[in-house]
């Protein structure tokens, strides 16, 4: 059984040829016709094409599901599990990888023979998990999709910002996922939460190549439409009736979405949601974001108490210092503020953040309240998960 | 797949059983056993022991020649031959489907602490 996934992993993307005539197999080949297809220049039409056609049947579609598990497989390292997804489901060569991840066309291979030799040695099976462990499974392969969309949308290493590829990757991952899990409501609510970060794509950056927070972009850039249709993927979600991390997350920057102005977002609600995804998800990035709608309910000063409180596991993280920069600034303690945008910089590789932080520095004055926006913002609840998924 | 999963904790782990009042560590044992012998009834549990505590244990490290192989000298010492936070406190050899069989099997071991997952290789 280990042995037919090693096989497919290892001739498919090199031969372009299915060398059994098995269905998944063949579902791959499909696949690669679509990998070539969304290189071209109509991408995201031609891919839209493609999606619609039905799922050819149920054999195929259970074999991909097994894969996408096999690659995502609790007893291999993450970032295994996410070069093996991008290698076997979604059909990305080794150099496609290493360029995607920023990494080596040598360490990615190693890193893939590797995995393949556990799969066989562990007896890592080919099956789809017991329904009592499947939403624990379902977990690593949403944790590593999320994190696949977080490095394409702000990536934390190279020149470039955001790479749109390995965000629309992480989408049609999700998609995908939703397709063959249909009674299943995470994959519907991630997939609600990267089509409303992808909704916003045009304002997230100025003419400049600066990141641009959410309470100052310019919404007429938001694609309403597809802000709608998320919404609706979102409800179904809903409908389930089981909460869960990424449903919640979806929800909250659902909300964010749908308010007229970043002053006018329902912030009580959003506290209220907040509240709940630290309950779903303990994790202390969820605490900090927690802190955006803290300030806006209770005051600047009792999210600061809140946000204190996690120095100990957010020392590291550099949304912990900016968001501790934006609450002493609006308190008035300009210099405590500098201090920590300085203690952010050097915690953050990603361009568009450092320049924002830099500028935050060069600019800061003493700002009153009513003027000022809570704490990190806009991407925040993405980069809660990023964090909270990674350790 | 045959695997070696071998149970380890940390000191306090150790500390806290052995503060347990008689009767739970009793009972502790007694859910041991009763794991051992469900899954030895089921095919899965081919054998198995608890370990002395590492105090009892002796280390032998054998010295190579210039060609890899022993030299016949050894260096004999008290202890355990690694320093780690965890110690192994007991192994169990199981058969079983694969590992997803055999990460089930370490969730159900009734003792908690640490479950490393091996699988055999052939001598």
């Amino acid at each position: 059984m280990q042995e037919a996934v090693i096989e497919a992993m290892e001739h498919w993307p090199r031969d372009g040829v299915p060398e059994r005539p098995d269905a998944w197999l063949a579902a791959v080949a499909r696949r690669k016709a679509l990998d070539r297809i969304r290189r071209d220049v109509n991408y995201r039409e031609k891919l839209a094409a493609i999606e619609a056609q039905p799922v050819a049947g149920y054999v195929e579609a259970d074999d991909r599901l097994r894969l996408m598990f096999v690659c995502c497989h609790p007893a291999l390292s993450r970032e295994v599990q996410v070069a093996l997804t991008l290698r076997a489901v979604v059909g990305l060569t080794t150099a496609e990888i290493a360029r995607a991840l920023l990494s080596s066309e040598a360490a990615i291979a190693q890193r893939i023979v590797r995995a393949k030799h556990k799969i066989v040695q562990a007896g890592i099976p080919f099956r789809l998990p017991d329904e009592s462990e499947l939403v624990e499974r379902l977990d690593h392969l949403l944790a590593v999709i999320y994190l696949l969309f977080n490095e394409g949308y702000l990536t934390t290493g190279g020149p470039e910002p955001a790479r749109r590829d390995l965000a629309d990757d992480a989408e049609w991952l999700a998609a995908l996922l939703t397709r063959l899990l249909p009674t299943e409501p995470e994959p519907l609510g991630l997939l609600a939460l990267i089509r409303l970060h992808l909704a916003r794509s045009a304002a997230r950056f100025d003419a400049d190549g600066n990141l641009v927070l959410f309470e100052d972009q310019d919404r007429s850039l938001w694609d309403r439409e597809a802000i709608a249709a998320a919404i609706k993927l979102l409800e179904r979600a809903s409908s389930f009736g089981r909460p869960g991390s990424y449903q919640v997350q979806a929800a909250i920057t659902a909300l964010y979405a749908e308010a007229p102005s970043w002053p006018e977002t329902d912030w009580t609600q959003a506290l209220l949601l907040y509240e709940l995804l630290v309950s779903l998800d303990g994790s202390p990035v969820a605490r900090l974001n927690r802190a955006i709608a803290l300030e806006r309910v209770a005051g600047a000063d009792e999210a600061l108490d809140a946000v204190d409180a996690l120095r100990d596991e957010l020392a590291g993280y550099h949304l912990f210092h900016a968001t501790r920069g934006r609450l002493l600034e609006q308190l008035g303690r300009t210099d405590e503020a500098a201090d920590a945008y300085r203690a952010a910089l050097p915690l953050t590789s990603n361009p568009a953040e450092r320049a924002l932080l830099e500028r935050r520095l060069s600019t800061r004055a003493p700002r009153t309240r009513s003027a000022a926006g809570p704490a990190v913002k806009g991407r925040s609840s993405k980069s809660r998960s990023r964090r909270a998924r990674s350790t | 797949m045959k695997y070696m999963l071998m149970f380890a904790g940390s000191e306090e782990y150790f500390a806290r059983f052995r503060a347990f009042p008689e009767e739970a560590q009793k009972a502790a044992v007694a859910r041991v056993d009763q794991w051992s012998r469900e899954n030895m009834d089921a095919g899965r549990l081919l054998e198995g022991h608890r370990l002395q505590p590492t105090s009892t244990a002796t280390t032998v490290r054998l010295q190579h020649g210039q060609d890899g192989t022993p030299n016949g000298k050894a260096l004999v010492t008290d202890g355990p031959f690694i320093d780690a936070k965890e110690r192994i406190g007991g192994y169990v050899i199981i058969d079983v489907p694969d590992l997803d069989a055999a990460i089930a099997m370490a969730k159900s071991w009734p003792a908690g602490g640490t479950v490393e997952i091996r699988p055999l290789a052939d001598l």
